[in-house]
């Protein structure tokens, strides 16, 4: 009686009938059973439960598990005719439903396809390597006394000599030296020239074959420089340049190979390879270049062997850089290995500042995740609208479920049908998808500078591939949900009664679904909205000194002063000064600063202006005055003018700040140590860094002929391209070899905001597509349940109902979801901008309520509109029409 | 040649099936080898050999009458065909080859 009460658990017991071949089924349900029963008279029912479940998943074996079933779907081909034949004439049918679907389908998807055409190229990157799986890159990372932990991309070049002296167990190492970037002569063709300093390693570690000259040698001497075929092109035309020389600046180099072009998914790329040695020899003088310190300016890269073992390297590197830290006071260095293959999606390093910015092309995954993550809710919208209005309209095809039911259909293949059917629409949609797509792929490259240095989104068969699997995927997700519906519905019904079914029987999922997809849609409109109410603020934000109608024109290396003194004769040319770096954009100069204390340094932040700077750019001065003295030697600078956070950082009176005026400090930076300097002005707070910094203590010193030159010219001008004409035309006499680069204060800014500027348009379009899902989507639901309630209206009609009260009738549903929508997005905007992402900007304005109501109220007005339309045009149909048939 | 060579646990099961007759089916045949070499053996495992034996043609298989027992499943009992028992006698004439030539006095030493 006692093992009567126990039975083995149920879903175990499916799951055996549903994986088990169905010869071998029943005995070895019955030796479970059977030992099951024992199991319980020994150990007692939970554990006998428990082995049961456990043996279940055990007998999951490769004799006992039956081939899957759809292999027999494949093979009938008369059901899938028959399939398409049916679900062709429900498209044909309802061509409305049909076009929203496919429409909604297709506009989602080319988001999807896009993003997945973006995420191919840059997995594509460095792949050409045939040793990519072996190569890494050392990384370093500095841990500041102040600062803390920062990645640095490059390293010094005495780390890749130590390692190449000490390390065992690496195959390779070679040094690339950041940036070689000068102007070759030819003859008398002179052209700018970029690449690297590298060495002959370089070639053994990295596949970039050489078409003339010996890879083994090309790179060993001094002066010898190898060309890629372009370069070469461009400089000696169609003759051979093997053996040739070129003169940059007065050295002359000799070119001792022609290498293929780099390709476009290469994370290095240049147009020339100086070697190192030249480096070396040019760098003699000073003691700079192989300092350990000298992290900034080289990439080192390693070729490791198969199945090597990293720990044991990593533990020598750590030992490297134990070693050389103990010379160091304030910075520890450590040494990371990185893959190849994680430099382009991979972690945020750092260039150092002021240094060399050419990294290559970089991504954080977080932000592939973000987009794909906005993608995927786009989709899923559209996904929404299928499932919603597929079974919305479940009743029409209820009679076609029963016969096929009543004639011997399963579930599975009433199940396999739909899904099957939603398939086929996907990929027809995939079809259109891919048209939008080639519309929409040059606009996404154009959208930045750097992503057409990123990307070309070119099809390759394996991306048609992911095409093809992603829009089945798409198809499997939209249908599912109405599969299962019709699967389980009884022949019996389907067949007696239409209206026994309940047409609203999942109408609170059909809600539900609708309430996701207007709150996404609400929150992507709003953050559009909030998103570029915020970086208009920012672009118009008051920095502290007036940047209007000013021009920067780089120097490019000449000197300013002949430049200058044309400009000056310009009318156009209201005043004229110079700097070392353009402030506010990102830039950064600096050192660090003592006052009387000897122990206590600051960094301060700098830049080198002359005495016309101020001025022109209206700082506020508070004390003091501007430049005194007008040194032309670095050396003989003393003077500097601060902000207030200077003073407050080195605790002088702020209140009065005239009592700095005349105090002495002491700047070090990399070109000086100890320099004594005299305060002679203070200014007032300005924004140095972009406005998501602090402001910082910052400090300007006099420019000298020694520093890099940038000209600041305020312009007035009524007609802005002839002033800009002559000003080029002015360049051209001065520099003939470098375009003419200059650009006005305020366009720099909204440069060095341009991330801001591209997220805010992929957000924007990415809720113009969610909005236009979503009211198609909506626009179906209405047209649906209007034409279900016709009769009803027209009774009601008859009975004395007015317009007003039938369209709120029809009507309230929809507004009822549209308001829990916007309950919940406009709150989840509110606080994500709030504490999320205006936490980073210290001096942001806060979000206004008309912002966040903007995009509610343009969505409820397209809703109002889809409503409106439709409940009007059922409420003014005829009574007597609608009632008459029947 | 696969097929002809028996494993250890093969050659076990197969002799195990042909001592218990008309009773051999997968829990017996278990429970008998459990009893007679004193290690557990695991239903997954006798399950997995018999399978395999009916591949190879050693064994042949029927289902018996449903009893209330285990759950009202039938037991699948197994039989020798021809080519198994001559695999038996086949691994055990092979055995008692080598057991032949071992002089008795080499367990003296060992």
């Amino acid at each position: 009686m006692k093992e009567q009460q126990h039975h083995p658990p149920h879903w175990a017991q499916r799951f055996v009938e549903w994986y088990c071949k169905p010869e071998l089924v029943e005995d070895l349900m019955g030796d479970l059973h059977e030992y099951f029963e024992r199991n319980v008279q020994s150990i007692g029912p939970h554990r006998a439960k428990l082995i049961y479940i456990i043996d279940a998943f055990k007998f999951f074996r490769t004799y006992t598990v039956r081939r899957p079933k759809f292999i027999h779907l494949f093979t009938n081909w008369i059901m899938i005719g028959s399939y398409f034949k049916t679900s062709r004439r429900s498209l044909m049918r309802n061509k409305l439903f049909s076009f929203i679907n496919i429409a909604g389908l297709a506009i989602s998807m080319s988001v999807g396809l896009l993003l997945i055409a973006f995420v191919h190229d840059l997995r594509s990157y460095d792949k050409f390597h045939k040793n990519g799986e072996r190569i890494y890159r050392i990384i370093n990372v500095q841990t500041n006394n102040r600062e803390h932990r920062s990645k640095f991309a490059t390293t010094a070049v005495k780390t890749g000599k130590l390692i190449r002296e000490k390390v065992t167990g690496v195959e390779e190492v070679t040094i690339v030296g950041n940036d070689f970037s000068q102007d070759a002569k030819v003859g008398d063709n002179v052209l700018p020239v970029k690449g690297f300093w590298a060495e002959p390693s370089l070639f053994r570690i990295f596949s970039f074959p050489m078409l003339e000259g010996n890879p083994e040698t090309a790179l060993k001497d001094p002066f010898s420089i190898v060309l890629t075929e372009t370069a070469a092109k461009k400089l000696f035309g169609n003759q051979s340049a093997l053996g040739k020389a070129i003169k940059f600046d007065t050295l002359d180099y000799q070119v001792t190979g022609i290498m293929k072009d780099v390709p476009f998914f290469s994370h290095l790329n240049f147009e020339a390879l100086v070697s190192l040695s030249t480096a070396e020899q040019l760098s003699k003088n000073s003691n700079n270049f192989e300092q350990w310190a000298n992290q900034g300016a080289n990439f080192v890269y390693l070729l490791l062997p198969e199945n090597v073992d990293k720990t044991a390297i990593q533990s020598q590197l750590d030992a490297i850089a134990k070693e050389e830290n103990t010379a160091e006071e304030n910075t520890t260095i450590q040494l990371e290995l990185l893959p190849l293959h994680k430099l382009v999606v991979g972690e945020n390093l750092r260039s150092s500042e002021g240094g060399p910015g050419a990294v290559g092309p970089h991504l954080p995954p977080i932000v592939l995740w973000i987009l794909g993550g906005l993608a995927l809710v786009v989709i899923l919208s559209a996904c929404f609208n299928y499932t919603n209005l597929s079974m919305a309209r479940a009743m029409r095809r209820f009679k076609e479920v029963g016969l096929r039911k009543a004639i011997g259909a399963g579930k599975g293949q009433v199940w396999q049908q739909f899904l099957a059917e939603a398939i086929m629409i996907s990929l027809a949609a995939l079809m259109l998808s891919f048209f939008l797509f080639l519309v929409l792929r040059p606009q996404l490259i154009n959208l930045a500078p750097e992503m057409q240095r990123m990307v070309k989104l070119q099809l390759t068969p394996s991306m048609v591939v992911a095409f093809v699997v992603f829009s089945v995927s798409v198809g499997v997700v939209a249908g599912f949900m109405p599969a299962l519906f019709f699967s389980k519905v009884s022949a019996i019904n389907a067949l007696k009664n239409e209206s026994s079914v309940k047409v609203f029987k999942h109408l609170s999922l059909r809600r539900a679904l609708v309430v996701l997809q207007y709150t996404v849609t609400l929150i992507f409109i709003t953050t559009t909205a909030v998103g570029y109410v915020q970086y208009k603020n920012i672009l118009a934000f008051d920095l502290g000194f007036n940047t209007a109608n000013i021009l920067n024109i780089e120097m490019q290396g000449n000197k300013p002063d002949v430049l200058l003194k044309e400009l000056s004769e310009l009318p156009e040319v209201r005043a004229l000064s110079r700097s070392l770096i353009i402030t506010s954009v990102g830039n950064a100069w600096g050192g660090f600063m003592k006052y009387k204390d000897s122990r206590d340094s600051a960094l301060v932040l700098t830049n080198n202006v002359d005495e016309n700077y101020l001025p022109l750019h209206e700082y506020k001065l508070i004390a003091g005055e501007n430049f005194i003295a007008h040194p032309t030697t670095a050396e003989a600078v003393s003077e500097v003018i601060v902000n207030q956070q200077f003073l407050k950082r080195f605790n002088f009176d702020i209140s009065d700040p005239e009592k700095a005026l005349g105090e002495e400090i002491t700047f070090s930076n990399f070109k000086m140590s100890g320099r004594k300097m005299t305060i002679v002005g203070v200014m007032q707070d300005f924004h140095y860094g972009k406005v998501n910094n602090l402001i910082e203590p910052v400090a300007f010193m006099f420019w000298t002929p020694g520093d890099q030159a940038i000209i600041n010219a305020k312009i007035q001008s009524s007609d802005l391209l002839a002033t800009m004409a002559k000003i080029e035309s002015i360049w051209k006499k001065i520099d003939r070899v470098h375009p003419f680069q200059a650009k006005f204060y305020n366009e720099e800014i909204e440069e060095a905001y341009s991330e801001f500027s591209t997220m805010i348009k992929i957000m924007g379009f990415l809720s113009f597509l969610a909005i236009s899902i979503a009211s198609m989507g909506l626009f179906g639901m209405v047209v649906f349940t209007t034409e279900t309630r016709l009769k009803e209206i027209g009774i009601r009609k008859v009975m004395g109902a007015s317009y007003g009260n039938l369209i709120y009738l029809l009507s309230r549903g929809f507004l009822l979801l549209l308001s829990i929508s916007a309950l919940i997005a406009l709150p989840v905007t509110y606080f994500f901008f709030e504490n999320v992402v205006l936490r980073r900007f210290p001096y942001h304005t806060p979000v206004q309520i008309v912002e966040l109501f903007a995009g509610l109220l343009a969505v409820l007005l397209i809703a109002f509109l889809m409503i409106g339309s439709q409940t009007m045009k059922a409420a003014r149909s005829n009574p007597v029409e609608v009632l008459k048939s029947e | 040649m696969k097929g002809t060579n028996l494993g250890e646990f093969e050659e076990l099961v197969l002799l195990t099936v042909a001592a218990l007759m008309e009773e051999a089916y997968s829990v017996a045949i278990c429970d008998e080898l459990s009893n007679h070499t004193g290690r557990t053996v695991k239903l997954g495992v006798v399950h997995a050999v018999l399978n395999r034996l009916e591949e190879k043609g050693l064994l042949n298989s029927e289902l018996g009458e449903a009893t209330k027992a285990r759950g009202g499943k039938r037991k699948r009992f197994y039989q020798l065909t021809v080519a198994g028992k001559a695999a038996l006698i086949n691994a055990k004439s092979i055995r008692d080859q080598l057991w032949d030539r071992i002089p008795p006095f080499t367990w003296i030493s060992a």
